[in-house]
């Protein structure tokens, strides 16, 4: 297998988009990736789009011919991935594994979704399609609830506080004031969100990611080729699997068993250990995923999570700065999109180019879950490429 | 959500929601509820028998749902749990019937008969359990 | 020889008070709950239903009986609140208790007294031998107009009678008075019942249950003081202790079936659910009558008579009384309004 490199990004602001469409979201984050390679439309070799549920968000599918057709990129093979949230980052795995196996050296994996043209009881269940629809969805099980029942268990079992959970999205809104791509670009307080309104207990409305329009969007290059692009970032270590999809199936609830499969894997490929991650972007959904996230990478000891972020360890330039675009909790989650942005931030991070919030940075980490961990994926990039 | 007015979609569900009907691998002794096509364990070697389950079983961890989804609005707020049944897998459920202050991670449940789902005022009730509080010795609570 | 095998009650754990219902519409709450004998009534759940009552009152039934849910061959449920009005209550219930496909099943309505109906079809297919075990249900979620009368009693609740060989309780005889008396009634599409006011009285309900018992007590050539409870059909407490009175029933008789002043009218399940409760604490040798009313108008009289079995299932399920006084939880009448669909949401 080949050595592969982002070498171009793009992203729009996450928000709500009222006068946009997911098309067009998803053209202007193209673009402005293809204009950051500094390459031609032309030069691109297929796409790879990731996308969570357009079908009921907007009632369209076959997105993957859409993306192309908009883009006027007509021709070459197009494909969408859908894993819930994670959808993005296996748009992301697809294509890096193309280039890798040699079919192409330039290849675009974008992520999109339009999520604010339904009410907000319809996003809520559509996003129920990640879980077990027959056994979770048709209860009026919802995703805040999933997640409440993890931080219920993470409460019991490890002593973990409602303050310790708050202080996880207190950490992404500072770091978010500082990103102009940000939905929510502001400063909260830990009483702001123990004074939220509760949403399933015991996670209230500051606990949990907005509901969110954006599209982001990278190219990827294979080694002979990006080692001529000036500022390319390595891919150097990748792995995705899998968990029971219905939570109630799950052995524990206070740890993601997929997490912890696809991190061996990319540490391994990287040949890097945990403590060597400078700047990572944890899949935030719900506050208590980021505490969760923390200990299956192996930043801190299982159960340790809230100490270890009322110690300060994930804030800039601590022990591992985490969500420093503000992940997905004061970023914004439009969820097809997010997998792509969290790996835009850590390109960014790893060119040196994030100016405010910028921190130190030789090694990042991605880290992207679908459902409640039933798909994740981890991917670790470098500055340096790696000799495999 | 047009799939939630599918009739044969609910249908299909009835046996297993009405009394917990899941199964057990002969070959390594697991049960599963719901029901599993495929041991995850032995895979095809496994052998799947049906099982209908007590209904009486823990609680594993519990939420307060106050943001419903579609077709749920008028039932907030509700409890959803996980219950850990005495038999071993562990299944979701509302909790009714019981005081918000019984409701805590290890208290013991029992199975009730309820509505789980009304598609409209049009078209089908759909049944099933969910769970309410019970004391140590299987009774009502008091 | 046939009667009840196993009994089973079931009565929603929300209560609310005559005095708030009174309270709402400026009546005098001492004048209303003395006028009607009525303390609170039940409240069904949002997600409580005739089906879901009958569901857990038959699963006592069948807890008590300790028959395989196969050997019941017929299924009758009595209630003027069915949630469909075409697709039968029946089929959830015989699916529910695990015993379909081979059985038959119909929903019955005959206002109050359905349930009774259901306990005389059973029976006879029992004696007939076309069933083995037959399984009987009243059960509703009574409807009440906001501001009408009957919303200080319509309630919720039901009871379930699985009828056979080698009961715990013989059923000795049953009589039946009906006549076409326009009382109480409900049209089709229409969400609540229309009543005659003082009509339902004299003309209806005691005309009805009067004779109704009469007729059983020639039937079985019995006095009424030859029985241990008395139990009739409870729209309010007034009615019932009205016609005791009538037949000199003394109240240690009628007391304990007198369920009504806890849980209000349970319509089907009334009277029903006032036989379980006295079939709880009956004792071997114990005589009981009962008679059901159902606007329209009949009564279903029956003469039970108590056997050593009976202690053998008493405690193999829930209580009627437990229902009505464990785990029971007030509303006001805004909770109430949200509960019972009064609010259009």
């Amino acid at each position: 297998m080949r050595n592969v490199a982002v070498v171009g990004i793009g992203e729009t602001a996450f928000g709500e988009h009222w006068e946009k469409s997911l098309r067009a979201l998803a053209v202007e984050a193209g673009i402005a990736a293809i204009r950051d390679a500094n390459i031609e439309g032309a030069d691109i070799e297929a796409m790879y789009i990731g996308n969570m549920s357009a079908g009921k968000f907007i009632g369209q599918e076959h997105l993957a011919a859409l993306a192309v057709d908009q883009a006027g990129l007509v021709g070459i093979p197009s494909s969408r991935l859908e894993a819930a949230c994670a959808s993005g980052s296996l748009a992301f795995r697809q294509a890096c594994l193309a280039v890798a196996s040699g079919e192409y050296d330039i290849v675009i994996a974008a992520g999109a979704e339009k999520m604010t043209d339904l009410q907000t009881e319809d996003v809520t269940t559509t996003l129920m399609g990640a879980g077990d629809q027959e056994w979770e969805g048709w209860l009026g099980m919802t995703f805040p609830g999933l997640y409440a029942l993890m931080a219920r268990r993470h409460m019991y079992e490890y002593n973990t506080t409602r303050e310790q959970m708050a202080l996880f999205s207190v950490n992404g809104h500072k770091n978010a004031a500082l990103n102009p791509k940000a939905q929510f670009p502001f400063e909260i307080t830990v009483e702001d969100v123990l004074n939220s309104p509760l949403v399933a207990d015991p996670l209230r409305l500051l606990d949990c990611s907005p509901v969110s329009d954006g599209a982001a969007a990278v190219i990827i290059a294979s080694e002979d080729v990006a080692k001529r692009f000036e500022n390319p970032i390595w891919l150097i270590g990748s792995g995705q699997a899998t968990d029971n999809l219905a939570l109630h199936d799950r052995k524990s609830l206070t740890s993601l068993r997929a997490t912890k499969i696809a991190a061996k894997r990319a540490y391994e490929q990287a040949g890097i250990a945990p403590e060597k991650i400078d700047v990572a972007e944890v899949h935030d959904c719900f506050s208590i995923n980021g505490l969760v996230a923390l200990e299956d990478l192996g930043f801190c000891e299982r159960g340790k999570s809230g100490k270890f972020v009322e110690d300060g360890n994930i804030e800039r330039g601590a022990a591992v700065s985490i969500n420093t675009s503000g992940g997905l909790k004061a970023k914004g989650h439009p969820v097809g999109a997010t997998g792509i942005s969290q790996i835009i931030e850590i390109v960014k991070q790893l060119r040196g180019e994030c100016g405010k919030r910028q921190v130190p940075a030789e090694f990042g980490l991605t880290h992207n879950v679908g459902g409640t961990g039933a798909t994740v994926v981890v991917n670790i990039f470098g500055k340096e490429l790696k000799e495999r | 959500m047009v799939h939630r007015s599918s009739v044969p979609m609910h249908w299909r569900l009835y046996e297993s929601r009405y009394n917990l009907v899941g199964n057990k691998c002969l070959v390594c002794g697991e049960f599963f509820y719901p029901s599993k096509i495929v041991c995850p364990n032995c895979r095809r070697r496994g052998i799947l028998k049906r099982v209908v389950f007590s209904g009486k079983g823990k609680i594993y961890s519990y939420t307060i749902i106050r943001n419903a989804p579609r077709g749920f609005e008028k039932y907030a707020p509700y409890v959803v749990a996980i219950i850990e049944l005495d038999e071993g897998p562990r299944v979701m459920g509302w909790i009714v019937d019981s005081k918000i202050s019984d409701i805590k991670i290890g208290q013991r449940v029992s199975v009730v008969f309820r509505k789980i789902y009304e598609d409209g005022k049009e078209g089908l009730i759909h049944y099933g359990f969910k769970f309410r509080v019970i004391d140590e010795n299987n009774q009502l609570r008091d | 020889m046939f009667g009840i095998v196993g009994w089973g009650a079931y009565v929603p754990r929300y209560r609310i008070k005559t005095e708030e219902i009174a309270r709402v519409w400026g009546k005098d709450p001492k004048t209303i709950s003395k006028g009607l004998g009525i303390v609170e009534k039940s409240v069904p759940d949002l997600d409580e239903d005739t089906i879901t009552i009958s569901v857990e009152a038959a699963r006592n039934a069948l807890a008590r009986a300790g028959i395989d849910p196969k050997d019941i061959g017929s299924v009758y449920i009595g209630s003027e609140s069915h949630p469909y009005v075409v697709k039968p209550s029946g089929t959830v219930v015989a699916q529910a208790l695990g015993c379909a496909p081979e059985l038959m099943v119909a929903d019955l309505e005959f206002a109050c007294k359905a349930g009774t109906a259901g306990m005389q079809i059973v029976l006879a297919q029992v004696t007939a031998g076309m069933v083995k075990y037959g399984l009987a249900i009243g059960a509703d979620t009574s409807q009440g107009r906001p501001g009408d009368a009957l919303e200080y009693s319509a309630a919720a609740g039901g009871a379930a009678f699985i009828i056979g060989p080698k009961p715990a309780v013989v059923i000795e005889d049953t009589y039946s008075y009906t006549t076409d008396t326009p009382d109480f009634w409900r049209r089709e599409g229409q969400d609540y019942p229309k009543h005659g006011a003082r009509f339902t009285g004299k003309p209806a309900y005691f005309k009805h249950v009067i004779n109704a018992t009469y007729g059983l007590l020639e039937k079985v050539g019995r006095d009424v003081s030859e029985y241990d409870y008395v139990v009739f059909h409870m729209p309010n407490a007034k009615f019932p202790i009205k016609a005791m009175k009538h037949f000199k029933i003394p109240k240690e008789k009628y007391l304990p079936g007198l369920v009504v002043t806890k849980i209000g009218n349970c319509y089907s399940g009334s009277s029903l659910l006032g036989l379980s409760a006295v079939l709880d604490i009956a004792e071997p040798g114990q005589k009981i009558l009962l008679t059901s009313f159902g606007s329209g108008a009949g009564s279903d009289s029956f003469s039970l008579l108590v056997k050593d079995k009976i202690l053998d299932v008493q405690n193999k399920a829930p209580k009627t009384r437990d229902y009505i006084e464990k785990n029971k939880e007030y509303i006001d009448y805004g909770m109430y309004v949200k509960l019972r669909k009064k609010l259009k949401i």
